[in-house]
């Protein structure tokens, strides 16, 4: 990550380049169902699966398929999402069972030949179609102290860090907090009180920044029964992260802080 | 209705909102409507970098920087602005530092900086290393450490409150030559809480707008599907005047067919853009800094190159971004997130294929027009007290007509502080401005109109049809002849947006009734941008007219200003009234641009 920036030999002026250079060709088509958990209190209390078959393209998403629905047949289809490529974090849902987003599940890498399912991801309240209350997520997150602490006196140019002091937190710096670690996880759904991956992830990122001097505090927060010691080890936090965390191994880091700092 | 009364109020909450509010936080009470959750804004999708003339791993200076940001706008910035943006651009770094950016780092634990398009060492002989970076996740890093430091100052969000009116009353006042004009003040503003359609005033002493870009009247754009110019076009509608519209960005490296944006960090770290025949076709179009030439000079010659028979693929339509000479691991640690999209979205390995790219709508350099403390102006002279605009929605203007690559994560930042100290300090000794009679009914009326619609127009269907024909005519090459059609169609689907009809009629987060309020935006964005374009017959920066290919500094050395107006016509487009306002210099003549 934080290797020093490096000259690079000048490339050739001309290169020959293979026929097959930048992929392409017909865009193929296929057909997909698409079967989406609804749900509208306003209307009904009973949520209901909703169908529809779509002719989608090889570089469609599933975010395509929600959007082809509600500006096409359905306008009442609610969702939230944003970029659309990843970095927002606004549409994470629970695809075919398993956590993702929706901007970045390819619908050609998916099983088409059967429904594609979507619904709101589990353990917060949904508030309609795939719209949950993100606020007891959150609520979570901010609990954890997520910003730097230094108590000594700022110095007039930057504070100084080593590559490899920067790059010993960078895997938790990547999260988006899109909720779909916390989301996956079963001790999350059986107990909204527990933190959750994502909150434990981002005290991660302070905890071994070397610039913060907060750790303690938050090992102590974590250190409480709804803390890190929930964790079951069960790595669908891991492999519902969109970002790549290591989520778990984050976990286990801040559990073997919490006894090796000695409270 | 609720009414709500605040010191400052702050609409947006990416990169210059939250900027502003970790400032007007701490010195007055403070609210910020966004109409996203504050980490989804599109401040977080930016990656390359935030230049400064930090000068940690070679010789640079601000006065440099200052150079590089005047000629990249082709000489149509303001030199004071540029000047206030570079100056400041070291200590925007080293807040954020100190705020808790986790930046790339040089062996001695310095900010590691890196090259990027247009940023040269004096004065143009050869690229400088200006661009402090994390990776390729840059804006991301920025997004999340002002979320974290508000969440740490206790800054109060109002999640999904679309801001959906500007409140302004107008007095009766006389300038210093004696002429009487109409003096505007804030008042406020009317926001749309998503969650259950109630509508809410806010009250406020100071107006901050931070509400971001426009990029969604293209079809292909590296923007977020929220990005639809409705702080512009709010200001708009309430009187404010728009500047320089007609600039608008095209990135040269969208992900080809998509628009994803691949950072110019990509070419910065080595990369290369080759045509169909393996050349790199960039040192015929800018021999000194070849790839690393502003963002509208090589977003033209890709698209000439393509129109040449140059293209790749099998419909010939795009270039290819060569990374392949490049370490893998390299490439792992500098640019993680964007060869992780190539392979995504288009399944090609950049360690060893090239990937295919094409010119991605990416920035407004017009918007609200704006002084150096981020006051908006209701003309070329006259300020609107208690308002103000930061960000890509605002026009200061640093970016002329095109803006270098980082400079808008430096703009949110310098300007985001500037912003948030000058509204909570004029707070601190403004009374508030009466609400207007009605204050809900603009809203009320735009809002009841959208909802009882039933003339069976789709919003889908026309904002699609408006993508397309600002993709066919609006793109890197203009003229009259292009300009002229994509206005045609922007007026026969402003009459068809008449007829809009919608199908959710519930009140709970209904997003089918914001997209269509939020076509309206773009509706009206897209006629002044068009009107602009039309009016300006020369070619400048982002703005190419293949009928008047050269710079005109005689006729167009101005900024537009385009108002609301009832009363007036410009280019045979009614409502429209069109002003110049002179650009400011200080320190540097217009000279050719050269690469």
């Amino acid at each position: 990550m934080s290797t020093p920036t490096q000259d690079v030999a000048e490339p050739a002026s001309k290169v020959d380049l293979a026929q097959s250079s930048g992929g392409g060709g017909e865009i193929p088509s296929f057909d997909i169902t698409l079967k989406v958990r609804r749900y509208d209190p306003e209307f009904s209390d009973e949520a209901r699966w909703d169908e529809w078959t779509l002719t989608m393209y090889g570089t469609d998403r599933v975010l395509d398929a929600l959007h082809k629905v509600k500006w096409e047949i359905d306008g009442s289809l609610t969702f939230r999402r944003s970029c659309a490529h990843g970095i927002c974090g606004s549409d994470a849902m629970r695809i075919n069972g398993r956590n993702r987003l929706a901007c970045k599940t390819l619908l050609k890498d998916l099983d088409t030949s059967k429904p594609i399912t979507v619904e709101p991801i589990k353990g917060l309240p949904v508030e309609k179609d795939l719209i949950v209350d993100m606020e007891p997520f959150f609520q979570s997150y901010r609990e954890i102290m997520p910003f730097l602490v230094n108590n000594s006196p700022a110095p007039t140019a930057e504070r100084l860090q080593s590559p490899e002091d920067r790059e010993r937190f960078d895997d938790t710096t990547k999260c988006i907090l899109c909720a779909a670690c916390t989301s996956s996880c079963p001790v999350f759904w059986t107990d909204g009180q527990y933190f959750g991956p994502a909150a434990i992830v981002n005290a991660h990122r302070f905890i071994f920044d070397s610039r913060d001097d907060a750790g303690d505090m938050r090992l102590e927060v974590l250190n409480d029964k709804e803390g890190v010691w929930r964790c079951r080890t069960t790595f669908n936090c891991s492999d519902a992260c969109p970002r790549g965390i290591e989520v778990t191994k984050a976990i286990q880091e801040v559990k073997t802080a919490i006894l090796t700092r000695a409270m | 209705m609720q009414v709500h009364k605040y010191d400052v109020v702050i609409v947006g909450a990416g990169g210059a909102g939250m900027r502003a509010a970790i400032e007007s936080g701490q010195r007055a009470h403070t609210a910020v409507l966004t109409k996203l959750y504050p980490t989804r804004s599109h401040t977080g999708a930016a990656q390359g970098g935030m230049c400064a003339a930090l000068a940690n791993v070679e010789e640079d200076n601000w006065e440099w920087h200052t150079f590089d940001t005047v000629k990249g706008g082709d000489y149509l910035v303001d030199q004071d602005a540029a000047e206030v943006m570079a100056k400041e651009a070291i200590d925007a770094v080293l807040d954020l530092e100190k705020m808790g950016l986790p930046f790339n780092r040089t062996p001695e634990g310095k900010i590691d900086q890196r090259r990027f398009g247009g940023h040269t060492r004096d004065h143009g002989k050869a690229a400088v290393r200006r661009a402090c970076y994390a990776a390729d996740r840059t804006g991301h890093m920025i997004l999340q450490t002002l979320y974290q430091n508000c969440v740490k100052h206790n800054v109060e969000f109002h999640n999904e409150y679309y801001v959906l009116d500007l409140l302004t009353v107008e007095e009766d006042a006389t300038r210093e030559d004696g002429t009487p004009y109409k003096q505007k003040r804030v008042a406020g503003v009317v926001s749309y809480d998503l969650a259950n359609g109630e509508i809410h005033v806010f009250q406020a002493k100071s107006v901050v707008f931070a509400t971001g870009g426009l990029g969604k009247i293209f079809k292909t754009t590296s923007n977020a599907h929220t990005l639809t110019g409705d702080g512009m076009a709010i200001a708009y509608r309430a009187g404010i005047p728009l500047e320089d519209m007609e600039f608008v960005q095209f990135h040269p490296t969208g992900l080809a067919g998509l628009g994803i944006l691949l950072s110019e960090a990509a070419r910065g770290e080595g990369g290369i853009l080759r045509n169909s025949e393996g050349e790199r076709f960039m040192e015929r179009y800018a021999p000194t800094i070849k790839d690393l030439a502003p963002r509208d000079i090589v977003a033209r010659s890709m698209a000439n190159e393509v129109r040449e028979g140059r293209g790749c693929g099998p419909n010939k339509d795009y270039v290819l971004l060569d990374l392949t000479h490049l370490e893998p691991a390299h490439i792992d640690a500098k640019l993680p997130d964007i060869t992780e999209f190539a392979r995504t979205y288009l399944g090609v390995e950049p360690y060893t294929e090239p990937v295919p790219v094409f010119p991605t709508c990416h920035y407004a350099m017009g918007g609200v027009p704006t002084t150096v403390t981020s006051e908006v102006l209701q003309d070329n002279d006259t300020t609107v007290p208690g308002l103000y605009a930061a960000g890509e929605v605002a026009c200061v203007s640093v970016h002329g007509s095109n803006r270098l690559g980082t400079n808008s994560l430096l703009d949110i930042n310098v300007f985001g502080k500037r912003a948030g100290i000058a509204a909570a300090e004029y707070a601190s000794t403004a009374e508030f401005v009466e609400l207007p009679e009605n204050p809900t009914a603009r809203t009320e009326e735009m809002l009841a109109t959208v909802r009882n619609g039933n003339g069976g127009e789709r919003v889908a269907a026309i904002r699609a049809e408006l993508q397309e024909t600002m993709d066919a005519n609006m793109q890197v090459f203009r003229s009259e002849e292009t300009i002229k059609e994509a206005l045609g169609v922007i007026e026969n689907l402003r009459e068809r947006y008449q007829q809009v009809q919608i199908q959710d009629k519930g009140r709970r987060f209904n997003l089918d009734l914001l997209e269509a309020v939020e076509l309206g935006f773009l509706l009206d964005m897209a006629e002044v941008m068009t009107v602009a374009a039309l009016h300006r017959q020369e070619s400048r920066g982002g703005h190419y007219r293949e009928d008047f290919p050269d710079r005109d500094d005689e006729n167009f050395m101005l900024h537009s200003m385009l108002y609301q107006d009832p009363e007036a016509e410009t280019e045979g487009t009614k409502g429209i009234r069109f002003e110049t306002k002179p650009v400011v210099f200080t320190r540097y003549e217009p000279m050719e641009r050269k690469y």
